[in-house]
């Protein structure tokens, strides 16, 4: 029998985790492998001044777009907003900073932020308003723009099959930013559809490690 | 057949046997329905996959598995599934052959804009500003005119999505090619005639001397 911490916690005590003035970071996009019931049970919670970190703000009743509604940001870092009206509404009026970035680009931010990395040269955004403010440098003839890492308090993941130890497979689509996001914070939670032992997922079919995860949730699909 | 679709089917046309393409949101999508049979072309969704099929029928959509603009999608035999950052490093890699998306303004140095109207809406670049840096060859599908108004102008007025990217901009009246002398009329739409591209570009219009008309046959 291995020793095993147990890392599975209620919903409720999960959503717990997430406190006024945090960043955090949340899979998906378009809420398309977002953790619906962990953004549930952090809307009921109702903690406000929030930094999030998302592809984008999903829609006013999926994915993050519940908190948007719900106007627990202070300020949005994510790539498109165009699908949740209330993003545009909070951020005409100033309540929120939205900080658009290229999605390649917010990607890359995420995965050096839980890599170890200092930051990273794109070509993305030379001569937009992305390189407004930033170090630029020629390499072999080609303008880059210096980019610098993220990093959260929490992630919220949401993966198909997760074993005890946290490790996790994703279901097509729905990976997306989740494996990026599970470097990059200090306490990670990660929603189940379900909950297996650990050897019941092939070594080889793991997709991200457990070792980044701190706490499950779920597993009644 | 309506503008759109001649865009679509002339776009289809640019695409080479064993490309690697990604297609964007709208209009851009319609031209994965004209690929000729004998070419095999890969299409690879920004949110994570290469070997996007055609939409799913009713009944048997999938909602772990969409496309980009986040509806039901399929993959094909061959294809994979892969993270954000996998995603855009194929894509800035020079991985992605050709892009195809639409456009708000195009002007004759290659620039694009369209994720920002300052003042009216600010949707975001979503993934718009890697595709058109990475991809080797940027093609704008779009119709000619906005309200009557040209969108293929001398110099942007939006704020860019990126600067002198564009190679191709198919509209229902033109193929223009971008070249560092300016914008070469290579072809005309079906209805078209050369003084009526050049009455609705505001951009300069270079007239190849051998112009063809599209040809569907």
């Amino acid at each position: 029998m291995i020793f095993l911490i147990n890392k599975i916690i209620s919903v409720k005590e999960a959503a717990e985790k997430v406190q006024d003035g945090m960043t955090i970071m949340v899979g998906g996009f378009l809420a398309n492998g977002t953790p619906e019931n962990l953004i549930d049970a952090i809307v009921k919670n109702n903690v406000k001044n929030l930094t999030l970190i998302c592809n984008d703000t999903g829609f006013p009743d999926k994915g993050v777009g519940k908190m948007v509604v719900n106007k627990q940001f202070k300020k949005i870092i994510a790539s498109h907003v165009g699908t949740n009206p209330e993003t545009a509404n909070q951020m005409n009026s100033g309540e929120t900073e939205v900080v658009l970035t290229p999605q390649g680009t917010l990607a890359e931010k995420v995965r050096c932020g839980g890599n170890g990395l200092g930051g990273f040269y794109t070509p993305t955004g030379i001569g937009t308003e992305a390189e407004i403010g930033k170090e630029k440098k020629v390499i072999d003839g080609q303008e880059y723009i210096f980019e610098l890492p993220l990093k959260a308090d929490v992630a919220l993941l949401k993966a198909s099959v997760v074993d005890k130890k946290g490790n996790m497979v994703f279901a097509k689509t729905t990976k997306n930013f989740n494996p990026l996001m599970a470097t990059a914070a200090k306490v990670v939670i990660v929603e189940a559809d379900k909950i297996v032992e650990v050897g019941e997922i092939d070594q080889d079919r793991v997709m991200c490690s457990g070792i980044f995860v701190d706490y499950i949730v779920g597993g009644d699909k | 057949m309506d503008a759109k679709e001649i865009i679509a089917r002339r776009v289809a046309q640019l695409l080479k046997d064993g490309d690697v393409v990604n297609l964007g949101i709208g209009l851009p999508t319609m031209v994965a329905n004209y690929i000729p049979e004998d070419i095999d072309i890969t299409f690879q969704s920004e949110n994570g996959f290469l070997g996007l099929g055609p939409a799913p029928q009713k009944g048997e959509e999938d909602w772990e598995l969409v496309n980009a603009g986040g509806m039901p999608s399929t993959i094909l035999p061959g294809g994979m599934f892969f993270d954000s950052a996998t995603s855009f490093g194929i894509i800035r890699g020079g991985h992605v052959d050709a892009t195809v998306l639409g456009a708000m303004e195009v002007d004759e140095k290659g620039s694009l804009a369209n994720w920002k109207i300052p003042g009216k809406m600010v949707p975001g670049m979503g993934g718009a500003m890697d595709l058109v840096v990475g991809a080797n060859t940027v093609i704008i599908a779009m119709v000619h005119t906005q309200k009557g108004q040209p969108k293929i102008l001398k110099q942007c007025t939006l704020p860019l999505t990126a600067k002198e990217q564009v190679n191709y901009i198919v509209t229902e009246m033109a193929l223009l090619k971008v070249t560092k002398d300016g914008l070469l009329l290579e072809e005309l739409g079906p209805d078209a005639t050369v003084e009526d591209v050049i009455a609705a570009t505001e951009a300069k219009v270079i007239v190849s001397p051998d112009v063809k008309r599209y040809n569907f046959a």
